[in-house]
């Protein structure tokens, strides 16, 4: 096996500085504490969903306007069974009521002062050795069974990018609507 | 503009425009989505490494990922960077208050903290494993998924959402609070 220890440095620093911009901007939207994580799934505060909502719209109409004009950039959507995105998804949300953040914003807790993610991290280390010693089984019943697809939802319908992008702008602008008469 | 960096909470909108550009600066000129759960996938090869290497190279999973591949890779250093990013956003606003038991966490099971660090652990354990067999976590299926409009990333998010609320519900949902 050839693995080596550390990527190219300019890999290693670009990683570093969108992590650290990232991070602060996770910070900054409060995803990063148990309880905007908690009070989201509980539907009493919508923070998650406004971050996450606004990004996906924003970042769409960039993503689509740059592979419309530039032909030599791409999707990179990873290729999975749609079944196994549904289940994993059950499973990650079960995990993410019990431990109060999302892998990625649990790394920001920790810089926070949430001592409790340090198990966290622990636990997502096990649950990830737990996969890999699973990984044969769940290949040769599971997602040998199912095929890859990187499918989006445009193709699927068999419309416009653009009409989605929409539907995704409409949802965030209903979202607002809705909190903004909640907070009355 | 600088007191802004120093407010302790921005508005959603504004926070979620921030990623939004920062996922397409990296998109356009790097060609990468960004994502973290792949990273302790590595971390529990790095485990394994020192335990039992034998054990490390009969796993095909732990093969696909290291296999003409570094170990401290692009997404490794993300991760780091999250960690230093956050703190350096909590540090500008005030000095960072240490917490072992959130406090809906306390209203729940008691401010005993090893029943918290267990819940932690188990949490993460569950968390990794779907994210794994999902293929990404709320970074890498549901944000960049979901920009790209990938069918997966949605159904992610929705299924995400539709076994959280009702988990949460069964755990938190505590009369008089």
């Amino acid at each position: 096996m050839k693995t080596l220890l550390f990527a190219p440095f300019k890999t290693i620093l670009s990683g570093l500085f969108v992590g650290i911009a990232f991070g602060f901007f996770l910070r900054k939207s409060y995803v990063t504490r148990f309880d905007t994580i908690v009070n989201q799934m509980l539907l009493k505060d919508f923070t998650v969903m406004k971050v996450m909502l606004t990004a996906i719209a924003f970042g769409s109409v960039g993503i689509y306007t740059i592979i419309s004009f530039l032909p030599n950039h791409h999707l990179i959507i990873s290729p999975t069974p749609l079944f196994a995105s549904a289940l994993g998804g059950g499973i990650f949300g079960i995990g993410m009521a019990i431990m109060g953040y999302c892998p990625g914003t649990g790394i920001g807790a920790l810089a926070d002062g949430a001592r409790d993610m340090w198990f966290g991290v622990l636990g997502m280390i096990a649950g990830a050795a737990l996969y890999a010693e699973l990984f044969p089984w769940i290949t040769s019943h599971i997602k040998s069974a199912l095929d890859n697809t990187t499918i989006t939802v445009p193709s699927l319908l068999g419309s416009s990018s653009w009409i989605i992008i929409g539907l995704a702008f409409l949802m965030l602008i209903l979202l607002a609507v809705l909190d903004r008469r909640g907070n009355k | 503009m600088f007191e802004y960096l120093k407010r302790n909470r921005w508005s959603p909108y504004v926070a979620g425009i921030c990623i939004a550009l920062l996922y397409l600066l990296s998109f356009f000129f790097l060609g990468k989505m960004l994502g973290s759960t792949k990273t302790f996938v590595r971390l529990a090869a790095a485990l394994w490494y020192f335990i039992n290497p034998q054990h490390l190279q009969s796993n095909a999973y732990y093969m696909g990922y290291l296999q003409n591949s570094y170990w401290i890779n692009w997404q490794f250093a993300l991760v780091i960077g999250i960690f230093i990013g956050s703190y350096i956003a909590s540090k500008l606003y005030a000095n960072i208050k240490i917490v072992d038991v959130p406090s809906i966490w306390k209203n729940s099971f008691g401010p005993n903290k090893r029943v918290r660090y267990l819940g932690a652990f188990l949490g993460g354990v569950i968390i990794l494993f779907g994210a794994r067999l999902a293929g990404g976590c709320t970074s890498g299926h549901a944000l960049a998924g979901g920009m790209q409009l990938a069918v997966s990333g949605w159904i992610f998010m929705i299924c995400l959402f539709a076994a959280g609320i009702p988990t949460a519900y069964i755990m938190y949902n505590r009369k008089g609070k």
